[in-house]
């Protein structure tokens, strides 16, 4: 809060909310279960019937993980061009000024500093809500820029994915960030500096391809998606209906994929205990 | 020999030569005839090739009979060692590496084959490399520079295979740590676009010190089939994507994703493969022959540099 993000502006975005009688009342798509919305709100947007995992806006994660008064943005002020002149059913440029006007935000990536537990770290997080977390030039240089702060003040670096991959309409420049945020990735291993990699509901495409999946330590919330291609895409492919739970979180955990599954509540405190072993 | 719609006049007027050639021994009076034939193929060929658009050129980087990796291994390289397997599953046939010698010095080479068979293709699956063929790379790589052998590897691939295998053995993690290791690798590194350069199963093999490409190859983010069932719910939109994405080698280095474009013979690689070796060639040795004289550390530098450059943003 101190953060200056409230926690009512930081709730998931996309949630259905309804009037009941008097009260704002939202109903969990996991369970069924109808409850006041404030109920979701202070439970950090996890269902409080089922725990099912709604998403946290990068506002709330940040308020979630950081000591109050502690966070300070870099890099606000990047904006994304339209190298291509890429128009499907609407052209780039049209639509990155719809998803301003709608997010309140320039691109898909909110990137600074701050302290957790006292400790001096780098933060950055996806906005899904932008386009759908796209990784397009601006989000690419963010991601570098903070990977290159973390090793150039030798700090931890924390980085929250929530992105469908590479955005389509940069074409192969987008293609190129998963390049460039890896080689800065290595310039923070070389620093030794860790990384802490939370993947959250949906990692997949270019990003779950390039730093995501190479934290030092790679923590996932329950029942995430995370995986290179889409499920449409492989049932396509392969011409069969994929196991119940392929992709999720805990069959990433099962296959060695991640180090943890780690609930919304519990985040914190893992990433600062696992920091302390690391760096403390 | 495989042909293209569009190459379809040529190829039969160039059937029609060859039959004339054979039937006509010793008939007189034919041979006029013969060169009339040819000089029209010839202005045939120009015209056919001068203006292709976006969708040809995209077909060409795919053409059945284009070159792949083992034909430049074999017209280009000697004394070639393959080397197998990641150590930890399995050894995939879609990237094939090893050691062979470049004009005397021996030089690490990894690159996509998707295979000319019906039967090789499967084997190597078109050339869609599983979790293992990325590690096979990595392995290569660094055994490349701990050796200090320079590395040069050839983009041939619609994509990393999207299955379920792939999945289960980490294919995001593959490809993630591929471009991690080469992003620190102190040798040099140069990458060649062949053929299809499709996205992030592409790119694996693509953080390079200096990336070429040959004029009728590609370099995208997503196939343009792909991009037209995500955009316009139908993946036969495939051409009116091509056209946005903007994936020919000419738009790549507008981009300043590449460093060169190597011309290929009148027509595409296919149509004359000991001269698309000679050109593919001739580039490697003037750009290994500039990295060589750099330091270890300054070939680290530049490739970060180079990378790092990369985008577009206000
Ligand atoms: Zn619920």
């Amino acid at each position: 809060m101190a953060n200056g993000f409230t926690r009512n502006k930081a709730s998931g975005d996309g949630v259905p909310k309804r009037t009941l009688g008097e009260g704002v009342f939202r109903r969990c798509d996991a369970c069924g279960v109808t409850a006041k919305a404030e109920e979701f709100v202070t439970n950090l947007e996890v269902c409080p019937a089922c725990g099912h995992h709604f998403r946290l806006s990068a506002e709330g994660w940040i308020d979630l993980l950081l000591d109050p008064g502690t966070w300070e943005e870099h890099d606000a002020g990047l904006h994304a061009v339209d190298p291509l002149g890429f128009v499907d059913s609407k052209p780039y440029a049209a639509r990155l000024v719809a998803s301003r006007k709608k997010t309140g935000v320039a691109d898909a990536f909110l990137s600074g500093a701050g302290a957790l537990n006292g400790k001096a770290v780098q933060l950055g997080a996806f906005m899904f809500r932008f386009m759908g977390g796209s990784m397009g030039s601006v989000v690419g240089e963010k991601i570098a820029r903070l990977f290159e702060r973390g090793a150039e003040r030798r700090e931890p670096v924390i980085l929250l994915s929530s992105s469908g991959g590479a955005r389509m309409q940069e074409g192969v420049l987008s293609l190129m960030q998963m390049a460039k945020t890896v080689a800065a990735l290595g310039r923070l291993r070389e620093a030794g500096a860790p990384f802490i990699s939370v993947l959250l509901h949906p990692t997949t495409g270019g990003v779950a391809a390039s730093f995501a999946l190479l934290g030092d330590v790679n923590l996932a919330e329950p029942n995430a998606l995370i995986g290179f291609a889409g499920p449409r895409v492989i049932e396509q492919t392969i011409r069969q209906t994929l196991p119940e739970g392929f992709q999720r979180a805990e069959y990433l955990l099962e296959h060695g994929m991640i180090d943890r599954i780690v609930p919304r509540r519990e985040m914190r405190a893992t990433i600062a205990r696992v920091l302390e072993h690391l760096v403390g | 020999m495989a042909h293209l719609e569009f190459e379809k006049p040529l190829v039969e007027l160039e059937a029609r030569i060859r039959e004339l050639k054979t039937a006509s021994q010793g008939v007189e009076g034919i041979d006029a005839e013969i060169a009339e034939l040819e000089a029209r193929a010839e202005r045939l060929q120009r015209e056919l090739y001068e203006d292709l658009g976006v969708w040809e050129k995209v077909q060409l980087s795919r053409h059945p009979d284009r070159p792949y990796f083992l034909d430049y291994l074999e017209a280009i390289f000697e004394d070639f060692v393959e080397l197998h397997g990641d150590r930890s599953f399995a050894d995939d046939p879609a990237i094939v590496a090893g050691f062979a010698t470049f004009e005397g010095r021996s030089v690490a080479v990894i690159g996509h084959q998707k295979g000319r068979t019906t039967k090789e293709k499967l084997k190597r699956n078109f050339g869609m490399a599983h979790p293992e063929g990325y590690r096979k790379a990595c392995r290569l790589m660094e055994l490349a520079d701990r050796f200090s052998r320079p590395v040069l590897t050839f983009i041939d691939t619609p994509g990393a295979y999207p299955g379920l295998g792939a999945e289960e053995r980490g294919q995001s993690e593959a490809i993630g740590h591929s471009l991690l290791v080469m992003a620190r690798l102190r040798v040099p590194v140069i990458a060649t676009v062949i053929g299809e350069g499709g996205s992030g199963g592409a790119l694996a093999l693509g953080v390079a010190n200096r990336v070429l490409m040959l004029q009728y190859s590609t370099y995208s983010v997503i196939t343009p089939e792909g991009c037209a069932s995500i955009l316009w719910r139908d993946g036969t939109m495939g051409p009116a994507a091509a056209e946005q994405l903007r994936m020919l080698a000419s738009n790549a280095k507008d981009l300043g994703v590449v460093d060169d474009v190597i011309e290929e013979p009148v027509g595409g690689a296919h149509r004359d493969r000991s001269l698309a070796a000679r050109n593919l060639a001739d580039r490697l040795r003037v750009h290994l022959a500039e990295l060589e004289a750099m330091s270890a550390e300054q070939r680290v530098e530049d490739r970060y540099a180079k990378f790092r450059a990369m985008g577009r943003i206000a």
